[in-house]
């Protein structure tokens, strides 16, 4: 309710985060000791969720051990996933569920907390209406909790408004994917990599944000495999890349329509197979007519010769995959842009074979398989449409209400926050979701926060955003609760249960179960588990494309993941959908579609003349709420540091160190520069995982893609000039004494 | 591990770190990581060096060590200083040519990459090479290393010292030997290394 109790100063100081260096009790006593168990299971911390095993002694995570045998990784780690195994006995660990007081937030019994959420958010739909609540969902939860989450919004509390943070990751890929192939998954599995004579990489720090895939390209390239890179940045994979066409931001489109251009001029696609498999290639052959090499320079700032060159290698490759990440899908023409790229594929027949295809790079662990079961604001579980009356009968008929009960599709996830900015949501309750970090235009959200009648948060540490909160929720972390995930590649894996929540927590099953228990809706939440759930999980994706009926906890483990769709339980699962020529759309074929170029919804102008782009460091994980809490982790990379190249510096008298102020139309934040060749001199980059004056979402603009809803954090204009005293937050981080315990017991 | 050899590929590094933070989780140097770590000139590059201790066949470090504190296995592992012997004088940090031992103050002691003989004792592979996302840093078979693009080497020229050392530099496969002085590329100063001493 309104403005957080204490400053956030003051908040921060009793919650954190606060990082912590050594495992429980010390580098040198209980860790030190042999675990009790291994446990195999998965990385929290991206898409990829590599094999890992926790270490654990006595109901306590005490370190990791990597796990060889598990053969997307093979024991491969990032540092993130070295230090994960930090969170469970992390000193800001919520021990017990907090109830807001003025002075900051106090201690509750579970009953205390979950009448009291549950009496607020009858009250306030009682008062305004069913859709006056929204849930914001994560795509970090296990996808039972986000199975359950989809339920509890349009179960127990009826409303239409239900969204993710997925919607901030990839949702303008799998927007274009269902329209291009009618289904939301990579087609390939990573394996396929290794097999491609030419790699197009575009928009994807692979280095920093999926580190693992790494390897992949490197063992492309070592039998021969060409690699291009489409970036703004040189990224640390352009240092091996055969050729870098280094794009403006916002662009991305016209280099795709480029490609395809001199692709179609040069004849080289494969006429067969989109006579045979494909329908749409004469609308968006022409309309790629007017993108000659000479044009799309000018759009890109890529040369021409570059351009003709990776068009011929592309397409002049027996096997081609074209890799995409957030570059290319964080824009308000995400949808065009992965588009663009499917069309060069389906034009140059890679796709639904070995070592071709397209894949995006989801980015969330759990990104997948979070986004297939019902917490998208209009699906619901098996990656079915909410608009399909078909759909609706299924669903309703595992749930046991009628159809009708089952709420039309509700509002984005940048949607429900203007929502609440204009009174039309007056309650929200939020998991696993930092949106006062994550969001574009942090100042809108937190002015949003403050308008909100009751906030409910489920979480394990107490985020920027759970400042602003009424009642928060102890819950658990991903090792604490049994599931499953659906990796990048499409592979279902299971997550085991490592430990029980420390202290008071509970697992987040618990929690909804227990909320919808008290709004009266007892009956339809009955588990005991959350294997339960995967079952009703099970049934309820059955005959969806994301059809998991035929995998069970154990069938993953037999067989190290099953990739879906697997309708049966004697089916092998599907790693390559679209083999010989399968589609998923009802004519079965693939489509092209046809893309417009349009600006970025936030032009550079006299005023703000320089591209600015957001993005990740591989120290940090999305909105910093678990890895700003980990030592290690932060010293690697403290603060958001200006990425600017010397010549941009110089005309501004800009050093290397210097504190410069970033100024956009909406906000501006002070930060310190680093000075580096490895940027486009129109362009700056700064990293957003930090809160308050750190934030580069303060900058950022909430232009969304129409069709997909997801921002466009990769382009904003802004200005920049030198400042004459650091921030306020670099005054507070020089007076504090260095943190105690690091690097030593 | 018969037959292993620990292979070093800047080229394929990516400055992730992931080695420098499993290093810490060892048993026997506890939140103390032995990897060496440099962004070469970030300024201009996005290029990074990870490297583990090259463990020399004649090791400078224990031939400057006035205690005698510096020992080789049989295993052609270079051991940290013995605790008993050492006296924190710095000799080795100083004389080594790639910049390895690390002095801890607070014990006294050199400390360096010992190549984890505590998991490769019991067939696990060192944990950097373990954990590398870009096998950057990787502990293989010859015949694996054989099919990368770069070429594996172990001798190293540092002006007019030749050094041989147990673990590889994958080099451009043009390249027979790796050398960091820019002498060895004058016109001028045409000489013959010589070996360390017989």
């Amino acid at each position: 309710m309104a403005e957080p109790p204490l400053s956030p100063e003051v908040l921060t100081e009793r919650f954190g985060p606060h990082p912590a260096y050594t495992p429980p009790g010390g580098w040198l006593n209980e860790s030190r000791h042999l675990p009790d168990q291994l446990v195999k299971t998965h990385c929290c911390f991206c898409g990829q969720q590599c094999g890992i095993q926790l270490k654990v002694r006595g109901n306590r995570v005490i370190g990791f051990e990597p796990w060889e045998e598990f053969p997307f990784n093979h024991g491969m780690l990032c540092p993130k996933g070295v230090k994960r195994y930090l969170q469970g006995g992390h000193p800001d660990r919520l021990l017990d569920p907090l109830l807001r007081t003025s002075q900051g937030f106090r201690p509750a019994t579970w009953d205390e907390a979950l009448d009291f959420t549950a009496r607020r958010l009858r009250e306030v739909q009682e008062n305004y209406g069913k859709d006056s609540v929204a849930i914001y969902g994560g795509a970090s939860l296990i996808s039972e909790k986000s199975y359950l989450l989809g339920k509890f919004a349009r179960v127990a509390l009826g409303t239409r408004h239900i969204d993710y943070n997925g919607r901030l990751c990839m949702v303008s890929a799998g927007t274009a994917y269902k329209l291009a192939f009618g289904v939301d998954r990579s087609p390939l599995p990573w394996s396929d990599i290794l097999k491609a004579q030419v790699v197009l990489v575009a928009g994807a720090n692979v280095a920093e944000c999926a580190p693992i895939t790494t390897d992949y390209l490197w063992r492309c390239r070592d039998t021969g495999g060409k690699l291009i890179v489409v970036d703004p940045r040189m990224t640390p994979i352009c240092r091996n890349a055969d050729m870098y066409l280094p794009v403006r931001p916002g662009t991305d489109l016209a280099l795709y329509l480029g490609l395809l251009h001199v692709v179609l001029r040069d004849g080289l696609e494969r006429r067969d197979f989109i006579g045979k498999y494909t329908t749409g290639f004469a609308q968006v052959a022409e309309s790629v007519r007017a993108w000659d090499p000479r044009t799309v320079a000018e759009k890109t700032g890529v040369p021409p010769e570059s351009i003709e060159r990776a068009a011929h290698l592309f397409a002049k490759a027996e096997r081609a995959i074209a890799l995409h990440a957030r570059g290319v899908e964080h824009q308000s023409k995400g949808v065009e842009n992965c588009l663009g790229l499917i069309n060069l594929c389906l034009a140059t027949g890679n796709i639904g074979r070995e070592g071709a295809g397209c894949a995006m790079i989801t980015g969330q662990g759990n990104g997948q398989g979070g986004r297939e079961h019902g917490q998208k604001c209009d699906q619901l579980p098996g990656q079915r449409s909410i608009n399909d009356p078909e759909a609706r009968a299924h669903t309703a008929a595992i749930w046991g209400i009628s159809p009708d009960e089952i709420p039309q599709a509700g509002y984005s996830a940048v949607e429900i926050m203007e929502a609440i900015h204009r009174g039309e949501i007056k309650a929200l309750l939020s998991a696993c979701f930092n949106p006062l970090v994550s969001l574009p235009e942090a100042n809108f959200t937190k002015e949003a926060l403050e308008k909100l009648e009751f906030f409910g948060v489920v979480d394990f540490f107490l985020s920027e955003t759970a400042h602003f909160a009424d009642v928060v929720l102890a819950g658990s972390l991903q090792e604490e609760e049994e599931g499953i995930g659906c990796t990048a590649e499409g592979r279902v894996i299971h997550i085991r249960k490592a430990v029980d929540p420390p202290g008071n927590a509970k697992g987040d099953s618990w929690i909804y179960c227990e909320l919808a228990k008290r709004l009266g809706k007892a009956k339809y939440f009955p588990y005991q588990s959350t294997r339960e759930i995967y079952e009703e999980l099970r049934q309820a994706s059955r005959g969806g494309h994301a059809d998991y009926f035929g995998i069970t906890y154990e069938k993953i483990d037999q067989n190290m993941g099953v990739f879906w769709p697997c309708p049966t339980l004697d089916h092998p699962g599907t790693p390559r959908l679209f083999e010989d020529g399968r589609s998923f759309h009802s004519d079965g074929k693939h489509h092209f579609v046809v893309t417009e170029w349009r600006e970025s919804g936030d032009p550079v102008s006299a005023e703000f003349p320089i591209y600015l782009t957001t993005g990740r460091v591989v120290s940090q994980y999305l909105s910093g709420t678990q890895t700003r809490r980990i030592g290690g982790l932060v010293d690697q990379y403290p603060n958001p540091r200006l990425e600017i190249h010397p010549r941009l510096a110089e005309q501004h008298g800009i050093k290397d160190g210097d504190w410069v102020t970033i100024a956009s139309r909406r906000a501006e934040i002070t930060l310190q520069a680093m000075v580096v060749k490895t940027i486009r001199p129109d362009t700056v980059f700064i990293p957003y995982h930090w809160p308050g004056g750190r934030s580069a979402n303060r900058l950022t603009h909430r232009t969304l893609d129409p069709r997909s809803k997801i921002p466009e954090f990769k382009v904003s204009a802004c200005r920049i000039r030198i400042a004459s005293a650091p921030p306020d937050w670099a005054q507070a981080q020089l007076a504090k004494p260095a943190a105690p315990g690091k690097g030593t017991a | 591990m018969y037959g292993y050899e620990f292979y070093v590929d800047p080229s394929r590094c990516i400055g992730c770190q992931s080695c420098v933070k499993a290093c810490e989780e060892c048993e026997t140097h506890r939140g103390k990581s032995m990897i060496n770590f440099d962004f070469i000139d970030r300024r201009g590059t996005t290029a990074t060096a990870a490297y583990v201790c090259w463990h020399c066949a004649e090791p400078t470090c224990a031939m400057a060590c006035p205690a005698d504190a510096i020992k080789k296995g049989e295993d052609g592992v270079v051991q940290s200083s013995l605790k008993t012997r050492c006296i924190g004088c710095s000799n080795c940090v100083l004389a080594c040519p790639f910049g390895i031992p690390k002095i801890f103050p607070e014990l006294e002691q050199m400390m360096k990459c010992d190549m984890c003989y505590d998991r490769t004792s019991i067939g696990k592979r060192p944990m950097c090479a373990t954990v590398c996302p870009s096998r950057a840093l990787a502990f293989v078979l010859p015949e694996e290393i054989a099919q990368r693009r770069e070429k594996a080497t172990n001798i190293f020229y540092f002006g007019k010292q030749k050094i041989v050392t147990r673990v590889h530099m994958m080099v451009p496969a043009e390249t027979d030997a790796v050398s960091l002085d820019v002498l060895d590329y004058m016109w001028e100063e045409a000489y013959v290394p010589v070996s360390q001493p017989e």
